[in-house]
């Protein structure tokens, strides 16, 4: 599990491998989410995070099962890859009773409390508060956890943000800022909405930023691994930008794209910069994985995700009555 | 007389209800060490209003945490720790400010158990303050409670006595939901018997009456209690019997105490310190007409603040609140 110079990609090959199943995992999970959108299976709509796969699955894979999470809209990637549960999280997808809230949530408000991840967010931004104050209540209490807050490059407008990085670097807290730069606030590219650098935000708060290719695994595990290393020793936070590319738009309705970005920028970064692709040839170049080992990984997940769409789709909805439970403790 | 005598009656002490919030919150403090204190101000300051005096130098400046000022920060903050064991209480120094803090207590706090399928708990007390007259012009008078009390998910108390004060705070601190604890910042110098119990909780959701009357019913909440006492007092010149019902928490609404009440006397007056216009008023108004719609003698009336900004100079201030004088005058003209 640890880093170790004497294996091929630098990391432990088992990690190495677990990576690339989780990848696969994801990118499964999210184009039957699609197929469920596509087919009018599933209520409302849904943020796909496919393109990204590799920052979840880097980051959670630099955390134990005890460090927390909070995420965001596009957040199904970063709770199967904290080790979430595929029936309960398609069943929430759809309603179901046996989703993890039961229903009541939906995409945008999944969260797993046996895994350590304090939900997913639909306020731009509205999470960083949580993560922080889980970050502070691990120090409180006299444990090791580590947080690490995912949010968009679209929380960088967000005030809050900053209020609570200031405060996790004042009073040297355990968490990590994970921003997944895909390029896009929704419609409008971020360039046009974000002044400076984004990393170097981190520096007027006196925190360490790592810039990070946010489409190689490896390269995200290591640096999420430092981050949380930082955190569990007492170092304080670390403010992480990962640079990635939502494959996708911006949710599973927004199909003609044209407006925003072109064809040929999407084709790029599918063609040349898919996470999967990458450590995939990687696996096989050194000789870790055969194409035919590779393929039958993305056949079991394929395998474990129809399994999952047919568990939710049968599940049944929560009785009428469910709407008043739990609007208080 | 009211039950707000400052004679200390046996088992009792008369402290001013500034020393009862200090004494609620350092006793629970000592009980859980889940329990701390964030917000700006509050360790070696205390905070302005000096409520929190002596906690620091008790409790460390780790349990009674001096923010920067970062409201919505804070309150961020505070729910993440709650929904991971902790018990924070965070101030806000102005109800006023409870504006910045909206996404995180509404969006966040109030809904992560009912989101989360009660998976979450989120144990958080807000205290801060409501009330004008203290020639704080309109961004440090407001009475929001309102706001609050609309969203499902969050609890809200508004004491009006050092007791109640003591023991609706404790109670909050204790409660595994998100409450908000608004405290009359003009009455932190009021005294009154609390009782000498280091376990005072009492139980949100429950009215109580301030005084016993026959003829009207005033409702009023914070320290309209005390304007309602006031109309109380002339009413009686008048020979008119007044009794003054304080709810004292918003959500949970004693509904049956309030009607109970209503059904006694027949006649109503709601005093509420919020802007009357769609107000906690109303909702305590609509719950009484609707209850005892059979024993109302007259329509019931409401006295809230006038739905104006509220204005610094004293003259134009004066205006906006209730009085004594004005309660009395409403109460009056539904008895006549």
């Amino acid at each position: 599990m640890a880093t170790t110079a004497s294996t091929p990609l630098g990391v432990d090959n088992e990690l190495a491998l677990r990576m690339y199943r989780q990848m696969v995992r994801i990118r499964a999970f999210e184009e039957a989410a699609n197929e469920l959108y596509r087919g009018a299976k599933m209520p409302g709509l849904t943020h796909l995070y496919i393109g990204q796969e590799a920052v979840a699955v880097g980051a959670c894979e630099a955390l134990r099962r005890d460090d927390f999470i909070t995420s965001t809209h596009r957040g199904h990637g970063h709770c199967l890859a904290k080790g979430a549960d595929v029936n309960r999280m398609f069943a929430e997808l759809l309603g179901k009773g046996a989703g993890y809230c039961r229903g009541k949530g939906g995409s945008m408000h999944i969260a797993d409390f046996e895994n350590g991840n304090l939900g997913a967010n639909a306020i731009v931004g509205g999470s960083a508060g949580i993560a922080t104050g889980a970050a502070q209540s691990a120090k409180m209490r006299g444990t090791d956890q580590v947080v690490v807050c995912f949010f968009g490059e679209g929380a960088l407008g967000q005030g809050l943000v900053y209020e609570v990085m200031n405060m996790a670097a004042l009073w040297k807290l355990p968490v990590v800022y994970l921003c997944e730069n895909n390029q896009y606030n929704e419609y409008t590219h971020y360039s046009e909405t974000t002044a400076g650098e984004v990393v170097a935000r981190a520096a007027g708060f006196g925190i360490p930023g790592e810039e990070v290719d946010g489409q190689d695994v490896l390269a995200v595990n290591q640096c999420v691994r430092r981050a949380v290393a930082r955190g569990r020793e007492g170092g304080g936070p670390t403010f992480v930008v990962a640079n990635t590319y939502r494959f996708h738009g911006h949710h599973v309705g927004d199909v003609d794209r044209a407006y925003y970005r072109t064809k040929d920028e999407e084709e790029d970064w599918k063609t040349n910069r898919d996470p999967i692709t990458r450590l995939g040839a990687r696996l096989v170049d050194a000789a870790l994985a055969s194409p035919e080992q590779l393929e039958s990984v993305a056949n079991e997940a394929r395998e474990e995700i129809a399994a999952g769409v047919r568990f939710a789709l049968d599940a049944p909805f929560p009785a009428a009555s469910e709407v008043t439970d739990d609007v208080y403790a | 007389m009211s039950t707000l005598e400052t004679q200390a009656p046996s088992g009792t002490r008369v402290i001013t209800q500034s020393q009862a919030v200090n004494e609620a919150l350092a006793e629970e403090l000592r009980r859980d060490s889940t329990v701390y204190i964030i917000g700006e101000d509050v360790a070696e300051a205390g905070t302005p209003f000096k409520v929190m005096s002596g906690l620091v130098e008790e409790f460390g400046p780790e349990r009674v945490i001096d923010s920067p000022i970062s409201e919505p920060g804070i309150t961020g903050l505070a729910l993440g720790a709650a929904m991971t064991g902790m018990r924070p209480v965070v101030d806000i120094m102005f109800g006023d400010f409870l504006t910045l803090i909206m996404d995180q207590l509404v969006n966040q706090a109030a809904k992560i158990r009912y989101m989360s399928g009660g998976h979450f708990k989120a144990p958080l007390t807000v205290r801060t303050t409501l009330g004008a007259t203290r020639r704080s012009a309109a961004q440090h008078s407001q009475s929001l409670h309102a706001w609050v009390a609309h969203v499902p998910g969050l609890k809200v108390a508004l004491p009006a006595t050092p007791a109640d004060a003591k023991g609706l705070m404790k109670a909050a601190i204790r409660d595994d939901n998100p409450v908000v604890i608004f405290e009359d910042k003009m009455n932190f110098a009021t005294k009154g018997p609390v009782p000498d119990d280091d376990d005072l909780v009492l139980p949100l959701g429950v009215a109580d009456v301030k005084r016993e009357g026959e003829d009207v019913t005033i409702v009023a909440t914070s320290s309209m209690v005390y304007v309602a006492l006031e109309a109380a007092d002339l009413l009686a010149g008048d020979g008119i019997s007044a009794e003054v019902v304080d709810p004292r928490t918003l959500v949970p609404l004693d509904r049956d105490g309030l009607i109970r009440s209503a059904q006694k006397t027949g006649r109503v007056v709601v005093v509420d310190e919020g802007h009357q216009s769609y107000g906690a008023s109303a909702e305590l108004a609509a719950t009484i007409a609707a209850g005892a719609f059979w024993e109302l003698d007259a329509p019931v009336q409401r006295a809230g603040a006038l739905d104006v900004p509220i204005p610094f100079s004293p003259v134009l201030e004066d205006q906006t609140v209730p009085t004594g004088e004005s309660v009395y005058e409403l109460a009056k003209g539904l008895v006549r």
